[in-house]
Protein backbone atom coordinates (compact mmCIF):
# COMPACT_ATOMS: atom_id res chain seq x y z
CA UNK A 1 0.00 0.00 0.00
CA UNK A 2 2.97 2.23 0.96
CA UNK A 3 3.98 2.00 -2.56
CA UNK A 4 1.43 2.56 -4.28
CA UNK A 5 0.76 6.05 -1.95
CA UNK A 6 1.51 9.08 -4.56
CA UNK A 7 2.38 12.63 -3.14
CA UNK A 8 -1.45 13.45 -4.50
CA UNK A 9 -3.98 14.38 -1.65
CA UNK A 10 -7.53 13.56 -2.41
CA UNK A 11 -8.47 16.77 -3.41
CA UNK A 12 -5.43 17.43 -5.51
CA UNK A 13 -7.40 16.87 -8.66
CA UNK A 14 -5.54 19.17 -10.55
CA UNK A 15 -2.45 16.98 -10.56
CA UNK A 16 -5.05 14.05 -12.03
CA UNK A 17 -3.45 12.94 -15.02
CA UNK A 18 -6.89 11.84 -16.54
CA UNK A 19 -8.01 15.55 -15.96
CA UNK A 20 -4.96 17.00 -17.12
CA UNK A 21 -5.08 14.75 -19.90
CA UNK A 22 -8.54 16.21 -21.01
CA UNK A 23 -8.09 19.58 -20.61
CA UNK A 24 -5.10 19.26 -23.12
CA UNK A 25 -7.17 17.35 -25.76
CA UNK A 26 -9.76 20.25 -25.29
CA UNK A 27 -7.20 23.05 -25.44
CA UNK A 28 -5.95 21.02 -28.86
CA UNK A 29 -9.23 20.21 -30.58
CA UNK A 30 -10.49 23.94 -29.28
CA UNK A 31 -7.12 25.56 -31.14
CA UNK A 32 -6.35 23.03 -34.13
CA UNK A 33 -8.78 24.25 -36.30
CA UNK A 34 -7.79 28.13 -36.30
CA UNK A 35 -4.35 27.06 -35.68
CA UNK A 36 -5.20 25.32 -39.29
CA UNK A 37 -6.30 28.17 -40.87
CA UNK A 38 -3.88 30.61 -40.02
CA UNK A 39 -1.70 28.00 -41.44
CA UNK A 40 -2.82 27.66 -44.38
CA UNK A 41 -2.73 31.52 -45.34
CA UNK A 42 0.39 31.59 -45.75
CA UNK A 43 0.23 27.91 -48.16
CA UNK A 44 1.24 28.29 -51.78
CA UNK A 45 -1.47 26.09 -52.85
CA UNK A 46 -5.21 27.04 -53.90
CA UNK A 47 -6.60 23.56 -52.54
CA UNK A 48 -5.41 23.96 -49.55
CA UNK A 49 -5.05 20.70 -47.99
CA UNK A 50 -0.99 19.81 -47.97
CA UNK A 51 1.98 22.49 -47.28
CA UNK A 52 3.37 23.35 -50.65
CA UNK A 53 5.80 26.26 -49.09
CA UNK A 54 5.56 29.76 -47.69
CA UNK A 55 3.52 32.47 -48.97
CA UNK A 56 2.02 35.99 -48.34
CA UNK A 57 0.50 36.24 -51.70
CA UNK A 58 -2.98 35.73 -50.51
CA UNK A 59 -2.54 38.90 -48.27
CA UNK A 60 -1.74 40.90 -51.08
CA UNK A 61 -4.49 39.09 -53.08
CA UNK A 62 -6.55 40.08 -50.29
CA UNK A 63 -5.24 43.68 -50.38
CA UNK A 64 -5.98 44.32 -53.70
CA UNK A 65 -9.86 43.47 -53.91
CA UNK A 66 -11.40 46.62 -53.41
CA UNK A 67 -14.72 45.36 -52.40
CA UNK A 68 -12.76 42.80 -49.33
CA UNK A 69 -10.88 46.03 -48.23
CA UNK A 70 -14.16 48.39 -48.49
CA UNK A 71 -15.52 46.03 -46.39
CA UNK A 72 -13.01 45.98 -44.13
CA UNK A 73 -12.76 49.80 -44.06
CA UNK A 74 -16.37 49.89 -43.29
CA UNK A 75 -16.37 47.42 -40.47
CA UNK A 76 -13.29 49.37 -38.72
CA UNK A 77 -15.36 52.60 -39.35
CA UNK A 78 -18.76 51.57 -37.55
CA UNK A 79 -16.41 49.15 -34.78
CA UNK A 80 -14.71 52.94 -33.91
CA UNK A 81 -18.24 54.55 -34.11
CA UNK A 82 -19.63 52.27 -32.06
CA UNK A 83 -17.15 52.09 -29.29
CA UNK A 84 -17.08 55.93 -28.86
CA UNK A 85 -21.25 56.32 -28.25
CA UNK A 86 -21.21 53.04 -26.25
CA UNK A 87 -18.49 53.49 -23.91
CA UNK A 88 -19.80 56.90 -23.46
CA UNK A 89 -23.44 55.18 -23.08
CA UNK A 90 -22.65 52.23 -20.97
CA UNK A 91 -20.69 54.35 -18.65
CA UNK A 92 -23.35 56.50 -17.62
CA UNK A 93 -25.60 53.79 -17.35
CA UNK A 94 -22.96 52.27 -15.06
CA UNK A 95 -22.90 55.12 -13.21
CA UNK A 96 -26.80 55.74 -12.79
CA UNK A 97 -27.14 51.94 -11.49
CA UNK A 98 -24.17 52.47 -9.59
CA UNK A 99 -25.02 55.51 -7.39
CA UNK A 100 -28.66 55.65 -7.08
CA UNK A 101 -31.41 53.83 -5.17
CA UNK A 102 -35.21 54.28 -7.72
CA UNK A 103 -38.33 52.89 -8.21
CA UNK A 104 -38.60 49.43 -9.87
CA UNK A 105 -34.72 49.52 -10.52
CA UNK A 106 -34.46 45.36 -10.22
CA UNK A 107 -36.90 45.47 -13.42
CA UNK A 108 -34.61 48.52 -15.17
CA UNK A 109 -31.56 46.18 -14.94
CA UNK A 110 -33.49 43.43 -16.51
CA UNK A 111 -34.25 45.19 -19.12
CA UNK A 112 -30.89 46.60 -19.55
CA UNK A 113 -29.40 43.23 -19.99
CA UNK A 114 -31.95 42.50 -22.07
CA UNK A 115 -29.86 42.49 -25.30
CA UNK A 116 -27.06 40.46 -23.57
CA UNK A 117 -29.33 37.62 -23.49
CA UNK A 118 -32.17 37.43 -26.66
CA UNK A 119 -31.46 35.47 -29.09
CA UNK A 120 -28.80 37.80 -31.67
CA UNK A 121 -31.11 36.68 -34.55
CA UNK A 122 -34.36 38.51 -32.90
CA UNK A 123 -32.67 41.57 -32.34
CA UNK A 124 -31.29 41.76 -36.02
CA UNK A 125 -35.09 41.28 -37.53
CA UNK A 126 -36.11 43.94 -34.85
CA UNK A 127 -33.87 46.58 -36.50
CA UNK A 128 -34.54 45.51 -39.93
CA UNK A 129 -38.49 46.16 -39.44
CA UNK A 130 -37.98 49.34 -37.43
CA UNK A 131 -35.54 50.46 -40.57
CA UNK A 132 -37.87 49.96 -43.16
CA UNK A 133 -40.67 51.54 -41.50
CA UNK A 134 -38.27 54.59 -40.69
CA UNK A 135 -37.68 54.13 -44.54
CA UNK A 136 -41.13 54.41 -45.41
CA UNK A 137 -41.65 57.45 -43.36
CA UNK A 138 -38.82 58.95 -44.76
CA UNK A 139 -39.68 58.82 -48.54
CA UNK A 140 -42.55 60.53 -47.82
CA UNK A 141 -40.50 63.33 -47.69
CA UNK A 142 -38.30 63.27 -50.58
CA UNK A 143 -40.06 66.20 -51.74
CA UNK A 144 -40.29 68.25 -48.42
CA UNK A 145 -38.37 70.56 -46.06
CA UNK A 146 -36.21 67.98 -44.89
CA UNK A 147 -35.03 66.07 -47.99
CA UNK A 148 -31.58 66.97 -47.08
CA UNK A 149 -31.67 64.56 -44.28
CA UNK A 150 -31.79 61.87 -47.00
CA UNK A 151 -29.27 62.45 -48.83
CA UNK A 152 -27.11 63.54 -45.57
CA UNK A 153 -27.20 59.67 -44.38
CA UNK A 154 -26.35 58.65 -47.88
CA UNK A 155 -22.77 60.00 -47.08
CA UNK A 156 -19.99 57.94 -46.09
CA UNK A 157 -19.68 57.35 -42.96
CA UNK A 158 -23.19 58.46 -42.16
CA UNK A 159 -24.43 55.77 -44.36
CA UNK A 160 -22.75 53.46 -42.10
CA UNK A 161 -25.48 55.24 -39.19
CA UNK A 162 -28.19 52.68 -39.15
CA UNK A 163 -25.70 49.80 -38.33
CA UNK A 164 -24.08 51.43 -35.74
CA UNK A 165 -26.79 52.62 -33.73
CA UNK A 166 -28.05 48.71 -33.66
CA UNK A 167 -24.73 47.84 -32.62
CA UNK A 168 -24.27 50.30 -30.13
CA UNK A 169 -27.61 49.32 -28.63
CA UNK A 170 -26.23 45.80 -27.92
CA UNK A 171 -22.68 46.12 -26.97
CA UNK A 172 -23.80 49.23 -24.52
CA UNK A 173 -24.80 46.84 -21.90
CA UNK A 174 -21.98 44.83 -22.01
CA UNK A 175 -19.95 48.19 -21.27
CA UNK A 176 -21.93 49.10 -18.41
CA UNK A 177 -22.07 45.46 -17.13
CA UNK A 178 -18.20 45.84 -17.04
CA UNK A 179 -18.08 49.29 -15.36
CA UNK A 180 -20.38 48.94 -12.88
CA UNK A 181 -17.97 45.33 -11.83
CA UNK A 182 -15.35 48.15 -11.73
CA UNK A 183 -17.04 50.30 -9.47
CA UNK A 184 -18.17 47.83 -7.27
CA UNK A 185 -14.94 48.01 -5.71
CA UNK A 186 -14.80 52.23 -4.96
CA UNK A 187 -14.79 53.10 -1.84
CA UNK A 188 -17.80 55.35 -1.89
CA UNK A 189 -15.90 57.49 1.13
CA UNK A 190 -13.33 58.69 -1.36
CA UNK A 191 -16.55 60.18 -3.27
CA UNK A 192 -18.05 61.77 -0.10
CA UNK A 193 -14.55 63.55 1.45
CA UNK A 194 -14.37 65.17 -2.20
CA UNK A 195 -17.72 66.60 -1.64
CA UNK A 196 -17.03 67.58 1.77
CA UNK A 197 -13.68 69.13 0.72
CA UNK A 198 -15.59 71.49 -1.47
CA UNK A 199 -15.25 69.79 -5.31
CA UNK A 200 -18.35 70.10 -7.50
CA UNK A 201 -19.97 67.28 -8.56
CA UNK A 202 -18.19 67.25 -11.86
CA UNK A 203 -14.80 68.41 -10.60
CA UNK A 204 -15.51 64.71 -7.96
CA UNK A 205 -16.35 62.70 -11.02
CA UNK A 206 -13.35 63.45 -12.80
CA UNK A 207 -10.72 63.71 -10.16
CA UNK A 208 -11.98 60.68 -8.10
CA UNK A 209 -14.40 58.44 -9.64
CA UNK A 210 -13.51 58.73 -13.32
CA UNK A 211 -9.72 57.65 -12.74
CA UNK A 212 -10.77 54.43 -10.67
CA UNK A 213 -13.14 53.34 -13.19
CA UNK A 214 -10.92 53.94 -16.09
CA UNK A 215 -9.47 50.57 -16.39
CA UNK A 216 -12.92 49.12 -16.18
CA UNK A 217 -14.21 52.16 -19.18
CA UNK A 218 -11.03 51.40 -21.53
CA UNK A 219 -12.19 47.37 -21.34
CA UNK A 220 -15.04 48.38 -21.93
CA UNK A 221 -14.50 50.29 -24.55
CA UNK A 222 -12.59 47.31 -26.46
CA UNK A 223 -15.01 44.94 -25.75
CA UNK A 224 -17.14 47.05 -27.63
CA UNK A 225 -14.81 47.23 -30.41
CA UNK A 226 -14.91 43.30 -31.04
CA UNK A 227 -18.49 43.25 -30.32
CA UNK A 228 -19.11 45.34 -33.49
CA UNK A 229 -16.13 43.64 -35.43
CA UNK A 230 -17.43 40.77 -35.38
CA UNK A 231 -21.40 40.68 -35.38
CA UNK A 232 -22.25 39.09 -38.26
CA UNK A 233 -26.47 38.53 -38.08
CA UNK A 234 -27.19 42.32 -37.13
CA UNK A 235 -25.55 43.67 -39.89
CA UNK A 236 -26.77 41.18 -42.32
CA UNK A 237 -30.26 42.27 -41.54
CA UNK A 238 -29.41 45.93 -41.82
CA UNK A 239 -26.97 46.30 -44.62
CA UNK A 240 -27.76 47.31 -47.36
CA UNK A 241 -26.30 46.71 -50.80
CA UNK A 242 -23.46 49.98 -50.35
CA UNK A 243 -22.91 48.97 -46.80
CA UNK A 244 -21.09 45.70 -46.79
CA UNK A 245 -19.13 44.91 -43.61
CA UNK A 246 -16.51 42.56 -43.23
CA UNK A 247 -18.29 39.46 -41.76
CA UNK A 248 -21.04 40.11 -44.47
CA UNK A 249 -18.51 40.33 -47.31
CA UNK A 250 -16.82 37.30 -45.86
CA UNK A 251 -19.95 35.02 -45.34
CA UNK A 252 -20.58 35.62 -48.86
CA UNK A 253 -17.27 34.61 -50.09
CA UNK A 254 -17.78 31.69 -47.32
CA UNK A 255 -20.50 30.37 -49.25
CA UNK A 256 -18.82 29.85 -52.25
CA UNK A 257 -16.13 27.48 -51.00
CA UNK A 258 -12.70 27.32 -49.00
CA UNK A 259 -10.22 29.46 -50.65
CA UNK A 260 -6.56 30.79 -49.22
CA UNK A 261 -7.95 34.48 -49.30
CA UNK A 262 -10.68 34.08 -46.95
CA UNK A 263 -8.04 32.44 -44.55
CA UNK A 264 -5.72 35.39 -45.24
CA UNK A 265 -8.99 37.97 -44.47
CA UNK A 266 -9.52 36.10 -41.60
CA UNK A 267 -6.23 35.72 -39.91
CA UNK A 268 -6.27 39.80 -40.00
CA UNK A 269 -9.26 40.10 -38.06
CA UNK A 270 -8.28 37.25 -35.89
CA UNK A 271 -5.29 39.64 -34.95
CA UNK A 272 -7.34 42.25 -34.92
CA UNK A 273 -9.82 41.14 -32.02
CA UNK A 274 -7.42 39.28 -30.25
CA UNK A 275 -4.95 42.14 -29.52
CA UNK A 276 -7.80 44.21 -28.35
CA UNK A 277 -9.35 41.44 -26.29
CA UNK A 278 -6.09 40.77 -24.44
CA UNK A 279 -5.45 43.96 -23.37
CA UNK A 280 -9.29 44.56 -22.69
CA UNK A 281 -8.82 41.41 -20.38
CA UNK A 282 -4.97 42.54 -18.12
CA UNK A 283 -7.37 46.35 -18.24
CA UNK A 284 -10.16 44.24 -16.18
CA UNK A 285 -7.67 42.34 -13.65
CA UNK A 286 -7.67 43.93 -10.47
CA UNK A 287 -4.55 46.05 -10.60
CA UNK A 288 -1.88 45.79 -7.51
CA UNK A 289 -1.53 49.54 -6.65
CA UNK A 290 -5.09 50.14 -6.13
CA UNK A 291 -5.79 46.67 -4.42
CA UNK B 1 -26.42 54.29 -2.42
CA UNK B 2 -28.23 57.70 -2.93
CA UNK B 3 -31.68 58.14 -2.88
CA UNK B 4 -32.60 59.45 -6.81
CA UNK B 5 -34.41 62.43 -5.63
CA UNK B 6 -31.38 64.08 -3.52
CA UNK B 7 -29.76 64.64 -7.24
CA UNK B 8 -31.97 64.43 -10.00
CA UNK B 9 -29.91 66.81 -12.37
CA UNK B 10 -27.24 63.73 -12.06
CA UNK B 11 -29.50 61.32 -12.09
CA UNK B 12 -31.48 62.32 -15.44
CA UNK B 13 -28.16 62.69 -17.14
CA UNK B 14 -26.79 59.43 -16.48
CA UNK B 15 -29.75 57.54 -16.62
CA UNK B 16 -31.33 59.07 -20.12
CA UNK B 17 -28.87 58.07 -22.99
CA UNK B 18 -28.77 54.73 -21.82
CA UNK B 19 -32.52 54.49 -21.37
CA UNK B 20 -32.97 56.39 -25.40
CA UNK B 21 -30.68 54.22 -26.60
CA UNK B 22 -32.21 51.06 -25.46
CA UNK B 23 -35.81 52.71 -26.48
CA UNK B 24 -35.42 53.72 -29.87
CA UNK B 25 -33.45 51.00 -31.02
CA UNK B 26 -34.10 47.69 -28.96
CA UNK B 27 -37.44 48.25 -27.01
CA UNK B 28 -39.42 49.76 -30.17
CA UNK B 29 -38.11 47.38 -32.67
CA UNK B 30 -39.14 44.75 -30.23
CA UNK B 31 -42.28 46.16 -30.10
CA UNK B 32 -42.99 46.52 -33.91
CA UNK B 33 -42.00 42.95 -34.61
CA UNK B 34 -44.22 41.59 -31.80
CA UNK B 35 -47.28 43.80 -33.13
CA UNK B 36 -46.10 42.35 -36.45
CA UNK B 37 -46.36 38.74 -35.38
CA UNK B 38 -50.41 39.24 -35.15
CA UNK B 39 -50.35 41.06 -38.57
CA UNK B 40 -51.20 40.09 -41.84
CA UNK B 41 -49.44 40.62 -45.61
CA UNK B 42 -52.11 42.72 -47.48
CA UNK B 43 -49.80 43.35 -50.69
CA UNK B 44 -46.26 42.46 -51.30
CA UNK B 45 -44.73 45.87 -49.38
CA UNK B 46 -48.35 46.13 -47.15
CA UNK B 47 -48.73 44.76 -43.68
CA UNK B 48 -51.81 45.67 -41.78
CA UNK B 49 -51.80 44.30 -37.52
CA UNK B 50 -54.98 43.01 -37.79
CA UNK B 51 -54.67 41.10 -34.15
CA UNK B 52 -54.65 37.85 -36.31
CA UNK B 53 -53.35 34.88 -34.40
CA UNK B 54 -52.87 32.72 -37.75
CA UNK B 55 -48.83 33.55 -38.22
CA UNK B 56 -48.35 31.40 -34.30
CA UNK B 57 -50.81 28.81 -35.73
CA UNK B 58 -49.00 28.37 -38.65
CA UNK B 59 -46.24 27.51 -36.79
CA UNK B 60 -47.12 24.47 -35.24
CA UNK B 61 -48.03 23.40 -39.63
CA UNK B 62 -46.25 19.91 -39.61
CA UNK B 63 -43.18 21.71 -41.26
CA UNK B 64 -42.57 23.68 -39.19
CA UNK B 65 -42.98 21.22 -35.62
CA UNK B 66 -40.46 19.70 -37.59
CA UNK B 67 -38.16 21.87 -37.93
CA UNK B 68 -38.57 23.32 -34.40
CA UNK B 69 -38.75 19.98 -32.99
CA UNK B 70 -35.24 19.74 -34.72
CA UNK B 71 -34.12 23.16 -33.39
CA UNK B 72 -34.99 21.98 -29.79
CA UNK B 73 -33.07 18.57 -29.85
CA UNK B 74 -29.72 20.15 -31.80
CA UNK B 75 -29.71 22.27 -29.41
CA UNK B 76 -30.22 20.13 -26.14
CA UNK B 77 -27.94 17.28 -27.11
CA UNK B 78 -24.80 20.36 -27.90
CA UNK B 79 -25.71 21.36 -24.92
CA UNK B 80 -25.33 18.53 -22.87
CA UNK B 81 -21.92 17.65 -24.88
CA UNK B 82 -20.46 21.56 -23.74
CA UNK B 83 -21.44 20.41 -20.34
CA UNK B 84 -19.77 17.13 -20.25
CA UNK B 85 -16.78 18.71 -21.51
CA UNK B 86 -16.43 22.45 -19.79
CA UNK B 87 -17.23 20.90 -16.33
CA UNK B 88 -14.38 18.51 -16.26
CA UNK B 89 -12.16 21.51 -17.74
CA UNK B 90 -13.44 24.43 -15.49
CA UNK B 91 -12.78 22.12 -12.51
CA UNK B 92 -9.24 20.96 -13.65
CA UNK B 93 -8.90 24.79 -13.75
CA UNK B 94 -10.05 25.53 -10.59
CA UNK B 95 -7.86 23.17 -8.71
CA UNK B 96 -4.67 24.17 -11.10
CA UNK B 97 -1.62 26.13 -9.59
CA UNK B 98 -2.83 29.62 -8.45
CA UNK B 99 -0.68 31.29 -11.00
CA UNK B 100 -2.12 29.14 -13.91
CA UNK B 101 -5.85 30.02 -13.58
CA UNK B 102 -5.62 32.99 -15.47
CA UNK B 103 -4.07 32.05 -18.28
CA UNK B 104 -6.25 29.03 -18.41
CA UNK B 105 -9.10 30.86 -18.37
CA UNK B 106 -7.91 33.30 -20.77
CA UNK B 107 -6.98 30.38 -23.42
CA UNK B 108 -10.49 29.00 -23.02
CA UNK B 109 -12.03 32.25 -23.31
CA UNK B 110 -9.83 33.73 -25.99
CA UNK B 111 -11.44 31.38 -29.34
CA UNK B 112 -14.79 33.17 -28.07
CA UNK B 113 -13.42 36.56 -29.06
CA UNK B 114 -12.45 35.24 -32.90
CA UNK B 115 -15.46 35.92 -35.30
CA UNK B 116 -18.30 33.22 -35.33
CA UNK B 117 -18.17 33.29 -38.93
CA UNK B 118 -14.35 32.59 -38.99
CA UNK B 119 -14.16 29.70 -36.45
CA UNK B 120 -17.21 28.13 -38.12
CA UNK B 121 -15.38 28.45 -41.60
CA UNK B 122 -12.58 26.51 -39.80
CA UNK B 123 -14.48 23.61 -39.45
CA UNK B 124 -15.81 23.54 -42.56
CA UNK B 125 -12.01 23.41 -43.74
CA UNK B 126 -11.71 20.17 -41.37
CA UNK B 127 -14.57 17.99 -42.01
CA UNK B 128 -15.02 18.77 -45.82
CA UNK B 129 -14.44 15.61 -48.03
CA UNK B 130 -10.98 16.89 -48.89
CA UNK B 131 -10.43 17.88 -45.46
CA UNK B 132 -7.77 17.45 -42.34
CA UNK B 133 -9.90 14.86 -41.19
CA UNK B 134 -10.27 12.83 -44.07
CA UNK B 135 -6.79 13.36 -45.13
CA UNK B 136 -5.56 12.26 -41.67
CA UNK B 137 -7.79 9.36 -41.56
CA UNK B 138 -6.50 8.35 -45.08
CA UNK B 139 -3.08 8.79 -44.26
CA UNK B 140 -3.74 6.28 -40.81
CA UNK B 141 -5.59 3.99 -43.97
CA UNK B 142 -2.57 3.45 -46.49
CA UNK B 143 -0.38 3.17 -43.02
CA UNK B 144 -1.78 0.66 -41.97
CA UNK B 145 -1.80 -1.43 -45.57
CA UNK B 146 -5.77 -1.11 -45.37
CA UNK B 147 -5.39 0.18 -49.16
CA UNK B 148 -3.58 -2.97 -50.04
CA UNK B 149 -6.30 -5.39 -47.91
CA UNK B 150 -9.37 -3.62 -48.83
CA UNK B 151 -8.92 -0.84 -51.27
CA UNK B 152 -8.59 3.10 -51.40
CA UNK B 153 -9.72 5.09 -49.16
CA UNK B 154 -13.29 6.36 -49.08
CA UNK B 155 -13.90 10.15 -47.60
CA UNK B 156 -16.04 10.46 -45.57
CA UNK B 157 -18.89 12.99 -46.02
CA UNK B 158 -19.21 14.71 -42.45
CA UNK B 159 -20.21 18.05 -43.51
CA UNK B 160 -24.25 18.79 -44.38
CA UNK B 161 -25.48 16.77 -41.66
CA UNK B 162 -26.96 16.92 -38.19
CA UNK B 163 -23.55 15.82 -36.72
CA UNK B 164 -22.10 18.73 -38.27
CA UNK B 165 -24.37 21.21 -36.78
CA UNK B 166 -23.91 19.60 -33.62
CA UNK B 167 -19.93 19.49 -33.46
CA UNK B 168 -20.06 23.25 -34.78
CA UNK B 169 -22.63 24.04 -32.05
CA UNK B 170 -20.05 22.11 -29.44
CA UNK B 171 -17.08 23.89 -31.17
CA UNK B 172 -18.65 27.28 -30.84
CA UNK B 173 -20.10 27.58 -27.53
CA UNK B 174 -17.52 25.67 -25.30
CA UNK B 175 -16.16 28.47 -23.82
CA UNK B 176 -19.00 30.16 -23.18
CA UNK B 177 -20.31 27.41 -20.96
CA UNK B 178 -16.79 27.20 -18.97
CA UNK B 179 -16.93 31.02 -17.26
CA UNK B 180 -20.03 30.17 -15.06
CA UNK B 181 -19.11 26.72 -14.39
CA UNK B 182 -15.54 28.20 -13.35
CA UNK B 183 -16.98 30.97 -11.45
CA UNK B 184 -19.03 28.63 -9.01
CA UNK B 185 -16.72 25.99 -8.84
CA UNK B 186 -14.23 28.77 -7.46
CA UNK B 187 -16.46 29.73 -4.50
CA UNK B 188 -17.41 25.88 -3.87
CA UNK B 189 -16.15 25.38 0.16
CA UNK B 190 -13.43 22.40 -0.23
CA UNK B 191 -14.15 21.55 3.19
CA UNK B 192 -17.84 19.80 2.05
CA UNK B 193 -15.33 17.94 0.05
CA UNK B 194 -13.45 16.67 2.43
CA UNK B 195 -16.23 16.14 5.16
CA UNK B 196 -17.78 13.67 2.39
CA UNK B 197 -14.53 11.47 1.63
CA UNK B 198 -13.11 11.72 5.08
CA UNK B 199 -16.93 9.79 5.95
CA UNK B 200 -16.48 7.40 3.48
CA UNK B 201 -17.98 8.42 -0.04
CA UNK B 202 -15.99 7.30 -2.67
CA UNK B 203 -14.42 10.02 -5.59
CA UNK B 204 -17.70 9.69 -7.43
CA UNK B 205 -19.95 9.91 -4.93
CA UNK B 206 -18.80 13.24 -3.30
CA UNK B 207 -18.73 14.41 -6.82
CA UNK B 208 -22.67 13.22 -7.74
CA UNK B 209 -23.77 14.00 -4.13
CA UNK B 210 -21.78 17.04 -2.80
CA UNK B 211 -19.81 18.83 -5.69
CA UNK B 212 -22.69 18.26 -8.11
CA UNK B 213 -25.62 19.95 -6.20
CA UNK B 214 -23.92 22.83 -4.62
CA UNK B 215 -22.22 24.09 -8.38
CA UNK B 216 -26.09 24.03 -9.90
CA UNK B 217 -26.65 27.47 -10.11
CA UNK B 218 -23.57 27.54 -12.24
CA UNK B 219 -24.30 24.63 -14.34
CA UNK B 220 -28.07 26.36 -14.73
CA UNK B 221 -26.71 29.28 -15.89
CA UNK B 222 -24.21 27.92 -18.16
CA UNK B 223 -26.56 26.16 -19.62
CA UNK B 224 -29.45 28.91 -20.26
CA UNK B 225 -26.28 30.77 -21.50
CA UNK B 226 -25.48 28.20 -24.24
CA UNK B 227 -29.02 26.98 -24.76
CA UNK B 228 -30.86 29.89 -25.51
CA UNK B 229 -27.72 31.61 -28.43
CA UNK B 230 -28.22 27.72 -30.08
CA UNK B 231 -31.84 27.80 -30.32
CA UNK B 232 -31.85 30.65 -32.26
CA UNK B 233 -28.53 30.01 -34.30
CA UNK B 234 -28.53 30.60 -38.09
CA UNK B 235 -24.82 30.62 -39.43
CA UNK B 236 -23.71 27.42 -38.32
CA UNK B 237 -26.33 25.20 -39.51
CA UNK B 238 -26.46 27.11 -42.64
CA UNK B 239 -22.57 26.39 -43.32
CA UNK B 240 -22.50 22.99 -41.89
CA UNK B 241 -25.68 21.86 -42.33
CA UNK B 242 -26.39 23.16 -45.69
CA UNK B 243 -30.10 21.87 -46.73
CA UNK B 244 -29.98 18.79 -44.85
CA UNK B 245 -30.25 20.71 -40.94
CA UNK B 246 -32.29 23.68 -40.87
CA UNK B 247 -33.15 24.79 -37.72
CA UNK B 248 -35.62 27.58 -36.97
CA UNK B 249 -33.17 30.57 -37.14
CA UNK B 250 -32.77 29.81 -40.93
CA UNK B 251 -36.80 29.66 -41.68
CA UNK B 252 -36.45 33.45 -39.88
CA UNK B 253 -33.72 34.60 -41.84
CA UNK B 254 -35.25 32.77 -44.67
CA UNK B 255 -39.10 34.63 -44.05
CA UNK B 256 -36.91 38.20 -43.78
CA UNK B 257 -35.19 37.81 -46.79
CA UNK B 258 -36.14 35.18 -49.79
CA UNK B 259 -39.73 33.82 -49.06
CA UNK B 260 -40.69 37.66 -47.63
CA UNK B 261 -43.55 37.20 -45.11
CA UNK B 262 -42.11 39.34 -42.54
CA UNK B 263 -45.63 39.34 -40.12
CA UNK B 264 -44.69 35.22 -39.94
CA UNK B 265 -41.10 35.40 -39.59
CA UNK B 266 -41.85 38.06 -36.71
CA UNK B 267 -44.22 35.23 -35.07
CA UNK B 268 -41.16 32.53 -35.56
CA UNK B 269 -38.81 35.23 -33.94
CA UNK B 270 -41.01 35.88 -31.19
CA UNK B 271 -41.42 32.09 -30.16
CA UNK B 272 -37.90 32.09 -29.74
CA UNK B 273 -38.53 35.21 -27.52
CA UNK B 274 -40.77 33.51 -25.30
CA UNK B 275 -38.48 30.47 -24.87
CA UNK B 276 -35.96 33.00 -23.46
CA UNK B 277 -38.58 34.71 -21.00
CA UNK B 278 -39.48 31.17 -19.57
CA UNK B 279 -35.28 30.72 -19.29
CA UNK B 280 -34.33 33.48 -17.49
CA UNK B 281 -37.59 33.11 -15.20
CA UNK B 282 -36.21 29.49 -14.58
CA UNK B 283 -33.02 30.92 -13.30
CA UNK B 284 -34.57 33.41 -11.33
CA UNK B 285 -36.92 30.90 -9.74
CA UNK B 286 -34.09 28.37 -9.07
CA UNK B 287 -31.54 31.19 -7.69
CA UNK B 288 -34.02 32.44 -5.48
CA UNK B 289 -34.44 28.95 -4.10
CA UNK B 290 -30.50 28.42 -3.84
CA UNK B 291 -30.49 31.12 -1.97
CA UNK B 292 -33.42 30.71 0.30
CA UNK B 293 -31.46 26.86 0.86
CA UNK B 294 -34.28 25.09 -0.38
CA UNK B 295 -32.21 23.19 -2.82
CA UNK B 296 -34.55 22.79 -6.10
Amino acid sequence: MARRKSTRGPLDYGKSPWLILFGLVTFILLYAPIAQLIAFSFNDSKRNIVWRGFTTKYYAKAWNDASLVEAFVNSMTIAVMCTVVATIIGTATALWLWRFRFPAKSAVEGVMVLPIVIPEICMGVAVLVLYSRVGNWMRGFETGPIHWWNELFSVWPLNLGAITAAHIAFSFPFVAVVVRARLAGFNREFEEASKDLGASEWQTFWNVVLPFMLPGVIAGALLSFTLSLDDFVITFFTAGPETNTFPVKVYSLVRRGVSPDINAASTVLIIITLVATIIAMRMQAPSKIEG
Amino acid sequence: MENWKQNKAVFWVTALPGIVWLLLFFLIPLALIWGMSFGEKTSIIDIEITGTLNNYIRSFEAVYVKIIWKSIWISVISTAVCLAIAYPVAFGICFSPARWRPLLLLLVILPFWINLLIRTYALIAVFRTRGTLNFTLEWFWNLAFLDKLIGPFQPLELLYNNGAVIVGMVYVFMPFMVLPLYATIERLDRSYLEASLDLGASQWRTFFSVTVPLTLPGIVSGIILVFIPMLGMFLVPDLLGGTNAIMIGNVITDQFKAANDWPFGAALSFLLMYVTFAALALRAFIGARMKAGVGI
